[in-house]
């Protein structure tokens, strides 16, 4: 299987997404912002970081990038592309999926371990995935989703929502929610389901020494639906 | 303008400073140089009333690649990794404009590691504030705390530990220290010494702004009540430029064109070049009108002055501009060839085709004024004598509950938690134990880096204050399993210039000197801070030391967090019950006179090479030195991070079981052991000649004082936790 991981200036997760693809079986490539032209790959990664500092709204430099037509023209062909955190905000702000990310609701930056609970595995993300509840990482300033009524209304008829904030047992409820967004909102696809923007980084949890494991799961899953 | 004593006077230099600049020259400077002598001679640049004693340090050791005197230390961890750190201070700004401040120092430690040619892969701090009453605590808090995550999250290296304190005396001066750590190859280290002549001189990075003119001559001053007014000369941080700074560098580094570099930090150009050269016992040729403004119609002063942020020099081979060029291009950043190097030893200035500065490269360092500053010894306080039938009216627990709850102990967690820590997904202990680790990338090894200050101490008695804090930052390393390796200081006081501050400088100094040695704990790189006064009150005496250490195999390492009921806890080191200057003392009985507690070198280095060779045998489950708030605080925290309570037996001795409990003494260390490894446990312990004490057994949730629960974990949580997160909605 080969990946890409688009390295944006200011992209800080782009290594650590490297080294994630490749543990798992990815034969991953970095491909450098101001390239036209995408290496022949099955899933296109967006990492985190702050592209361009992030100085205007999140991701809206990235999206008027040289390299991000080419991921556009990918991901409506039906394409794997998956955007981490700031690659999240990128997926937003090209309008491959709906809604915003605002600042955090208490305005602060929060890296903590989070649960997040899976509710869509139709699709080459999640399905087959040894557990429902995962523990993840978040690491951001600007995560709180945010859409209007009727947006949310569509995100939820097609079946949108990719993972919600809960606790340890899967509770979905503001009390878990550390951001302030809306029904909980962690991550999102696209109708088709080829796009995933999540804020949680598995790329940080991808052994025990580190914040914990469940991250391999979600890549071992990934790299085997792939197959 | 006309250059007169008060135009120097203006500029922070003494009379006999510029009538020395005026002999020196054999005429009177102009105002580009004077302004190049003010930002050369100040306190910041030239170190003129530390330089006597800190020549004295002991700097040295086996492991030591680059002692004190270039950009960083660097420390030999095996193969062919080294580790280049080193902490600096960005007080004076971080007071003033909290936010910026503190980026900039961040982003100023930052460059000092990778113009070495390093990686970052971790950055501390260490924060001081004053009393949390003070109406100005809760902003420069905020603010602090912001930027130093606006700008470590931004460029992408976790923060992986710090220390956050709250005393009175900071009220009109906090202290920022900012430290970071960076991994390079040590075959592979790039220097700021320039060599040969005729080299290109190449600016890169930002643009040169206004801003930051006279920073390091102001951190140089002490406050008054128009402080405010200094605003314009805090710097402005750009994350994103350092970020491709960072990158761009380390790209051109790959090849070896570079013959030195230099970031431009304190006094900006000037010392970066005035540095370069006078290492390489070299002249500097600069064209200023080549310079990268950012703004209309900058004059040389404020050229060679600006400390505007993420710029850097570098002096390269002939003939590699070009391919140099490429890279900084394609990183959008600027690039421009500004000057060269000459045979002169001189520093010469163009601007307009005109010459504007032409300086011996040596009057300005060298020749930079040095004080012999008077200092006296301070005497030990007298012990208190504590009225012991007056503890009787006093509970166990509600001197620890106050204790847990109060600004210097309870959890930091609001803070740190702003703050990426597991960014480039290495961090393997996070903030909040005894020193923050991350993985040597694709290696097996570990590195354990800790802050630490013991204001208190070191205000009531300098030498002894000097050594617990070089103790502290080692018994920190030990107690996640890492061997110590070296420090690195950031020596913050009040004004040189009186008796007393300047005392406790040197004494503190000498006690941290004399620790280092005993330890073989050598120091490698620091920086000084002085004139932390506002309105002729001075802060209490604070180095901070940052130590680091070697994980061999990072599965060995060991962390605070209480494992498994029935578990035994053991107090390693000899607890005597010294309640002078400890948080009990203070907290409880209102009590702030008399000594620290004493330090015994000999004690400290055997107890702790002796738990060093019990974690490395894998007969330890979890670690934590004592520090603060003595034993109950020490097993508190131990019980909070695993979940569990703990059942302490009946106490041994004539102790009073406050001074047990409570008692500051140092060289101890709370550590949890299973009931197989206990045998063995006390045999290496008794054949060490370590003094310890069976404590108690692990619960699944009490605390248990003389038969009776005193408190559970999830209270002990509760009260740990509620503290700064109150006081900060």
């Amino acid at each position: 299987m080969k990946s890409s991981v688009i390295i944006f200036p200011g992209s800080n997760c782009d290594r650590d997404m490297d080294v994630a693809l490749n543990k798992y079986g990815f034969k991953n490539k970095m491909v450098w912002h101001n390239d036209a032209e995408l290496p022949k790959s099955d899933l296109i990664v967006l990492p985190g970081g702050f592209s361009y500092g992030d100085y205007l709204r999140c991701g809206s430099i990235a999206a008027q990038s040289k390299i991000i037509k080419s991921v556009i023209n990918f991901a409506n062909s039906g394409g794997l592309v998956i955007g981490i955190c700031n690659g999240f905000q990128i997926l937003i702000e090209t309008k491959l999926l709906p809604g915003a990310l605002l600042r955090n609701k208490y305005l602060k930056f929060i890296c903590k371990n989070v649960f997040v609970k899976i509710n869509n595995f139709e699709n080459k993300y999640f399905k087959n995935i040894k557990k429902n509840i995962l523990e993840l990482h978040i690491a951001h300033n600007d995560g709180n989703y945010f859409c209007s009524d009727n947006e949310l209304k569509s995100i939820k008829d097609n079946n949108q929502i990719a993972i919600n904030y809960c606790n340890k047992n899967g509770q979905i409820s503001e009390e878990f929610n550390p951001n302030g967004s809306i029904n909980n909102i962690a991550g999102l696809f696209n109708k088709n389901k080829n796009i995933l923007g999540i804020m949680p980084h598995p790329e940080r949890m991808i052994d025990s020494f580190l914040s914990g494991k469940d991250g391999s799961i979600f890549f071992e899953n990934l790299i085997n639906n792939l197959k | 303008m006309i250059v007169d004593e008060k135009a120097a006077i203006d500029h922070g230099l003494k009379k006999v400073e510029f009538k020395k600049i005026c002999d020196l020259l054999k005429r009177i400077p102009n105002i580009t140089e004077l302004g190049i002598f003010s930002a050369m001679w100040n306190e910041h640049c030239s170190y003129k009333s530390s330089r006597l004693h800190l020549k004295k340090l002991h700097t040295e050791g086996k492991k030591v690649i680059q002692g004190p005197g270039e950009n960083a230390g660097i420390i030999d961890i095996g193969d062919e990794d080294a580790i280049v750190f080193k902490i600096e201070s960005h007080n004076h700004p971080s007071f003033i404009e909290p936010y910026q401040g503190a980026a900039t120092g961040v982003g100023g430690i930052l460059r000092d590691i990778f113009t070495m040619g390093a990686r970052p892969i971790a950055n501390l701090n260490s924060l001081h504030f004053g009393s949390p009453q003070n109406k100005k605590t809760k902003n420069l808090l905020r603010g602090v705390v912001s930027g130093i995550g606006g700008y470590g999250n931004c460029i992408g290296v976790p923060t992986i530990g710090g220390q956050t304190c709250f005393d009175e005396s900071y009220n009109g001066n906090i202290l920022v220290n900012a430290m970071t750590l960076g991994l390079v190859n040590k075959n592979k280290i790039f220097y700021s010494k320039a060599a040969g002549t005729g080299k290109p001189v190449i600016y890169v990075g930002s643009k040169t702004g206004r801003d930051g003119i006279h920073g390091a001559s102001m951190a140089s001053a002490i406050f008054d009540d128009k402080i405010e007014e200094k605003k314009p000369t805090v710097q402005v941080g750009d994350p994103f430029t350092e970020k491709l700074l960072l990158e761009a560098c380390l790209e051109l580094m790959a090849d070896k064109s570079i013959i030195s570099i230099q970031d431009m930090g304190a006094a900006g150009l000037t010392s970066s070049s005035v540095e370069m050269a006078s290492k390489g016992n070299l002249g500097i040729e600069l064209d200023l009108n080549k310079v990268p403004c950012r703004e209309e119609k900058m004059t040389p002063y404020e050229i060679m002055l600006s400390e505007s942020q993420e710029r850097m020099l570098i002096i390269l081979e002939n003939g590699q501009e070009e391919k140099a060029k490429k890279i900084f291009d394609k990183w959008n950043l600027d690039f421009a060839v500004i000057g060269k190097t000459t045979n002169s030893k001189k520093i010469e200035i163009y601007f307009d085709k005109k010459r504007v500065a032409d300086i011996p490269i040596d009057f300005l360092s060298e020749n930079a004024p040095l004080y012999d500053r008077k200092w006296k010894i301070s005497k030990l306080p007298q012990k208190l004598k504590f009225n012991k039938e007056s503890f009787k009216s006093l509970k166990i627990v509600d001197c620890l509950k106050k204790i847990l709850e109060s600004p210097n102990i309870c959890n930091k967690k609001w803070i740190w938690e702003q703050y990426d820590h597991t960014v480039m997904a290495d961090t393997i202990q996070k903030p909040g134990g005894d020193a923050g680790v991350v993985r040597v990338h694709k290696t097996n090894k570990a590195v354990a880096a800790t802050v630490d200050s013991s204001a208190s101490y070191c205000y009531s008695h300098p030498l002894s204050g000097g050594k617990q804090v070089v103790c502290e930052s080692w018994r920190n390393l030990i107690s996640v399993g890492a061997e110590p390796i070296a420090i690195t200081n950031c020596l913050n006081f009040g004004n040189p210039e009186k008796e007393k501050n300047m005392s406790e400088f040197v004494e503190c100094v000498q006690g941290i000197n004399e620790a280092c040695k005993f330890l073989h704990f050598p120091i490698v790189s620091g920086n000084v801070s002085f004139y932390n006064e506002t309105k002729n009150t001075g802060i209490k005496p604070t180095p901070t030391i940052g130590g680091v250490g070697l994980i061999k195999d990072y599965k060995n390492m060991v962390t605070m967090d209480f494992k498994k009921k029935d578990n035994f806890v053991v107090v390693l080191g000899k607890t005597e019950g010294h309640l002078d200057q400890s948080i009990f003392a203070k907290d409880i009985l209102g009590e702030k006179k008399g000594p620290p507690p004493e330090i015994n070198l000999f004690n400290e280095k055997n107890i702790g090479k002796t738990l060093l060779q019990l974690i490395n045998n894998k007969l330890i489950e979890s670690a934590h030195d004592i520090s603060l708030g003595g034993i109950i605080v020490a097993i508190s925290k131990m019980c909070i991070k695993g979940n569990k309570g703990i059942k302490i037996g009946k106490f041994k001795g004539l102790i009073n079981k406050f001074e047990y409990l409570f008692g500051e003494d140092q060289g101890r260390y709370i550590v949890e052991v299973n009931k197989d490894s206990l045998k063995k446990v006390t045999e290496i312990l008794n054949k060490n000649s370590v003094h310890y004490d069976e404590l108690g057994i692990l619960t699944e949730k009490d605390i248990i004082i003389d038969e009776r629960p005193i408190l559970s974990v999830e209270e002990l949580k509760k009260l740990y936790n509620s503290w700064l997160k109150k006081y900060m909605i």
